[in-house]
């Protein structure tokens, strides 16, 4: 099922998805809890992330604590102006995810702002330009009001 | 808690790739001219705080076998939704699942991301989704194209705060 062969990468993997140590030597940490030496931990992630496996080793941040509002939004715009429309999408440094998905409404997007006016504004400014330059509908702008699950870990 | 303009520059290293070494925090914090103890004590803070929601590595997993993915909007009545919500949320398949606001044209309510490692298999588990809470109104939205996918840079708005 997983493209990944060795076990230790593996268990490699599913350790540092939940937790990268916080410690001066972090690589010693994982060497010990899987039997390999430091250097040998170190080798392993940095090979990992040379493959692409690891998109990024760091921190993620909980938008809302960090005083930023995020939401999800979506846009009906023709096919064939799908790359008009992401031009103005993805530049927007705030949109992190922007997919193409089959339904009428095709485009959809995460958008993460410093504030909710900034939010507005941003949004009000994409959906005009979207209407002049992709001939995009109404934006649909659906920010969280529960949260149940947000898990970025995948069991290996 | 109130950030200060040096936690907002430890934010910003860290929300960039550790850096290759055996003692990844000892180079950032001669990057941020701060003792690594010091930076050490800031991150835990952080994650104790909630601020940090994680630290560690960010997987493609398209490349760790989880080929497939769906997002599924759910039409669930109001008084349904968060116990819906929390036992969607429980099943290892579903990544992501949240309330959302319906509007005139938008009846759905809760959204869920679905992973599995073929389409027959995110089908079929939306099928027994659907079956075990009795949501009968739903849709899927099966992604064609990724067209954009990074990590927020957070506090990098200003000009005078980016490098």
């Amino acid at each position: 099922m997983t493209a990944i062969q060795d076990p230790i990468d593996q268990q490699l993997l599913n350790l540092i998805q939940q937790d990268f140590p916080v410690d001066p030597r972090p690589y010693k940490i994982l060497g010990d809890t899987l039997g390999i030496s430091e250097s040998d931990a170190l080798q392993r992630v940095n090979l990992l992330r040379e493959a692409g496996i690891i998109r990024r080793l760091g921190g993620v941040f909980d938008s809302r604590k960090l005083g930023y509002v995020s939401t999800l939004c979506a846009v009906s715009v023709p096919d064939h102006l799908v790359p008009q429309a992401a031009a103005l999408i993805n530049p927007l440094p705030g949109v992190t995810h922007h997919y193409q998905r089959d339904h009428t409404y095709n485009l959809w997007f995460t958008l993460i702002a410093p504030s909710d006016e900034k939010l507005s504004e941003t949004l009000g400014q994409l959906e005009k330009n979207l209407q002049t330059q992709a001939d995009g509908g109404p934006l649909l702008n659906l920010p969280a009001c529960q949260t149940f699950k947000i898990k970025v870990q995948f069991q290996l | 808690m109130t950030l200060t303009s040096l936690d907002k520059e430890i934010i910003k290293a860290l929300q960039q790739d550790l850096p290759q070494t055996l003692n990844p925090y000892e180079t950032l914090a001669q990057q941020l001219h701060l003792s690594e103890e010091a930076l050490l004590e800031k991150v835990r803070l952080f994650q104790e705080k909630g601020l940090l929601r994680r630290l560690g590595a960010v997987v493609r997993h398209h490349q760790v076998g989880y080929t497939h993915n769906v997002m599924v909007v759910w039409q669930v009545p109001e008084h349904l939704t968060t116990a819906t919500g929390h036992h969607m949320a429980a099943r290892p398949e579903i990544s992501h699942c949240y309330q959302r606001p319906t509007r005139p044209n938008w009846p759905f309510n809760l959204f869920t991301m679905i992973h599995g490692t073929s389409e027959a298999a995110c089908l079929d588990f939306v099928q027994e989704l659907a079956a075990e809470t009795g949501i009968q109104h739903y849709q899927l939205l099966t992604s064609l194209r990724e067209l954009k996918k990074t990590s927020m840079r957070y506090f990098c708005e200003s000009p005078a705060a980016t490098e």
